[in-house]
């Protein structure tokens, strides 16, 4: 930070349009991205301005998506059912995903030794490397048949049968659905909140531990007690952060979610439609001006929910940082 | 002397140690097989449709068999070199500025502004250009197909390019300052060389990350069957190809599909892995 504040002051012109123009030019660089931003909100917002003044709250809360006028239906945008996808497929691959994440997180730190531990992690996280598109195709061959022939009729003769709980198995197991997407949206969060996880993992006082294990606590006593406690916040984040890239991934869940109904029912076997992949879906179609609007503004909505589960997740995990900080001061 | 029950609760304790760190093993082998299932159900599906022509032909309408995705291999290469031409400079220079000269409340905003473009669903990029461009400047085409690119690359460079330049210490500077330096030439000639390889990486991850977009392509190329050189047309890029291969009904075009993923992925492995092998070298040989 010191050296920041040490602006030389050059004593020759010529040095001084050098320093001028470097700055002026990395200065310019650094303004475009915040105009981009800016830009992305202004012109969203500008574009969805007809679909918000005409449905206003109702692009939210209603159901009906009519893009074309017919007799006994009038041109109407409700969102909710793309809401209502993107909800259930997010959580889905969070309860997944939170699980399998968190216990990797504390093999490959507290458990394996490093030579173990390192690559293992690296395997894991190499997952997000690839493509969504691979993700999808792969979802589509590969995980929608194990599915619809395997895991569905399975979850249909086990917890089908339970009488309340019962309802998010019901109806005919077609493959391409909400839990599909949902699963295949986990193994693509994995990495994600795999890795923030082991940092945050990584930066439990050693003391803490050491503390424990003296008194003779076992090592899962330790973990349970000392450094889970003390990385909850963090974990939290981690967890949010996936949760955020869930919610806007397109490509892999509108391949395996069915695209075909907007029906909002209790199945989790039921086809469906994400924010994200009703826009891959329809932004061809968007022939009126009204049209184009409602997919800017479901675009609109995407932006605001990933942006604020990224802030309030960056919150979550400097906080930890901040007070890991004070704990050494 | 420990009493029986002390004992029970001792080895009680133990059997619950042993049963969670059993199930910590047990979903970490479950997590490292996502990995191996879905990169072994590339290869075997893939590699059988892989030979020249698929290299080096565009596809064949159905009913055809052979053809390939020539077009769309140079629409990625293409689309992907205008991208990294326009986000370089601004990422690059949005680091050094980060990094190297912003003070204050701007700084803290381009930062900020880093971060939520980093996040931002690629979906959302597709619909900005698509709004931005595409509707009413340069409709589906390869340019606009490029900028969206560009947008999703210049947030992870300026990130990883501030990484590096941090790593690079302050007595360094301090030394060429204190001789009269000038800011500029300090950056230019000092810190910027001693993390020449680190920067290339961190740039060569972006465009492997941008080589495996589809949503935002899919609103700004849209795709295109035949061999294209014009970017101001619509373009074909490998996601593309893959997306509208798989989700058709033919099974040829499946094959297809999955042959373009291993390429893609393959891809991918180049851009970021090679790229480390020799900026290890070229570390080498600075020694």
């Amino acid at each position: 930070m010191t050296i920041k504040n040490l602006i030389v002051r050059p004593t020759t012109k010529a040095v001084d349009s050098g320093d001028r123009l470097f700055t002026t030019l990395v200065g310019a660089a650094s303004s475009i991205v915040v105009i981009l931003l800016l830009g992305f909100i202004i012109l969203l917002v500008v574009d969805s301005r007809e679909s918000i003044r005409s449905f206003g709250m109702g692009f939210l809360t209603g159901s009906k998506w009519n893009p074309v006028a017919t007799e006994v239906n009038h041109i109407q945008f409700g969102a909710l059912p793309y809401i209502f996808g993107t909800v259930v497929t997010s959580l889905i691959a969070l309860a997944l995903a939170t699980p399998l994440a968190l216990g990797s997180a504390i093999f490959v730190s507290e458990y394996a030794p490093s030579w173990l531990g390192k690559p293992v992690a690296f395997i894991i996280e190499l997952l997000v490397a690839i493509p969504s598109v691979a993700y999808g195709i792969w979802g589509l061959f590969v995980l929608v048949p194990i599915m619809r022939n395997v895991v569905e009729p399975f979850l249909q003769s086990t917890i089908g049968k339970v009488p309340v709980i019962g309802a998010l198995v019901a109806g005919p197991p077609f493959g391409q659905d909400l839990l599909t997407g949902g699963v295949v949206l986990a193994i693509m969060i994995l990495p994600t909140i795999l890795s923030l996880s082991r940092e945050i993992i990584a930066h439990v006082p050693r003391l803490q531990k050491e503390g424990m294990l003296a008194l003779g606590a076992t090592r899962w006593e330790v973990l349970s007690k000392a450094v889970l406690p003390y990385a909850r916040g963090g974990i939290v984040g981690a967890a949010m952060l996936g949760l955020a890239r869930a919610i806007g991934e397109t490509m892999a869940v509108t391949m395996v979610i069915g695209n075909s109904s907007t029906k909002i029912g209790a199945s989790l076997l039921t086809p469906g439609y994400t924010i994200a992949s009703a826009i891959a879906n329809q932004f061809t179609e968007a022939d009126s001006p009204i049209y184009f609007s409602a997919i800017v503004e479901l675009g609109l909505v995407l932006l605001i929910v990933a942006s604020v589960f990224n802030i309030g997740s960056r919150l979550l995990i400097r906080r930890l940082a901040r007070r890991e900080g004070g704990s050494h001061a | 002397m420990r009493s029986r029950s002390e004992d029970r609760k001792f080895a009680q304790r133990r059997v619950r140690g042993v049963v969670n760190a059993g199930i910590a093993v047990a979903l970490t082998v479950l997590a490292v097989s996502a990995l191996f299932v879905i990169v072994g159900h590339i290869f075997v599906n893939g590699v059988g449709s892989l030979n020249l022509d698929f290299f080096t032909k565009i596809p064949k309408p159905y009913g055809e068999t052979g053809g390939g995705i020539a077009q769309a291999i140079l629409g990625t290469l293409a689309m992907l070199c205008l991208a990294a031409i326009i986000a370089v400079p601004i990422g690059v220079g949005t680091a050094i500025y980060i990094a190297e000269i912003g003070r204050g409340r701007f700084a803290q905003m381009v930062r900020f502004a880093i971060e939520l473009l980093a996040e931002l669903p690629s979906i959302v990029v597709g619909v900005f250009i698509w709004a931005l461009l595409v509707r009413n400047i340069t409709g589906y085409s390869g340019i606009a197909g490029a900028c969206a690119l560009a947008v999703i690359m210049i947030p992870i460079i300026a990130r990883s390019v501030e990484e590096i330049l941090k790593l690079v210490p302050d007595s360094l500077r301090e030394a060429a300052l204190a001789l009269g330096t000038p800011r500029w030439k300090v950056v230019l000639f000092i810190v910027i060389p001693t993390v020449l390889p680190g920067m290339f990486t961190g740039i060569m991850l972006a465009v492997a990350r941008a080589a495996g977009e589809t949503a935002p392509l899919l609103l700004t190329s849209l795709g295109n069957a035949f061999f294209n050189f014009d970017m101001r047309k619509p373009m074909a890029a490998m996601p593309l190809q893959i997306y509208s291969y798989a989700v058709s009904p033919y099974d040829d075009w499946h094959k297809k599909a999955w042959a373009s993923t291993l390429v893609l992925i393959a891809l991918v492995a180049v851009l970021s892995g090679a790229v480390k092998f020799f900026t290890r070298r070229w570390k080498h040989e600075s020694h």
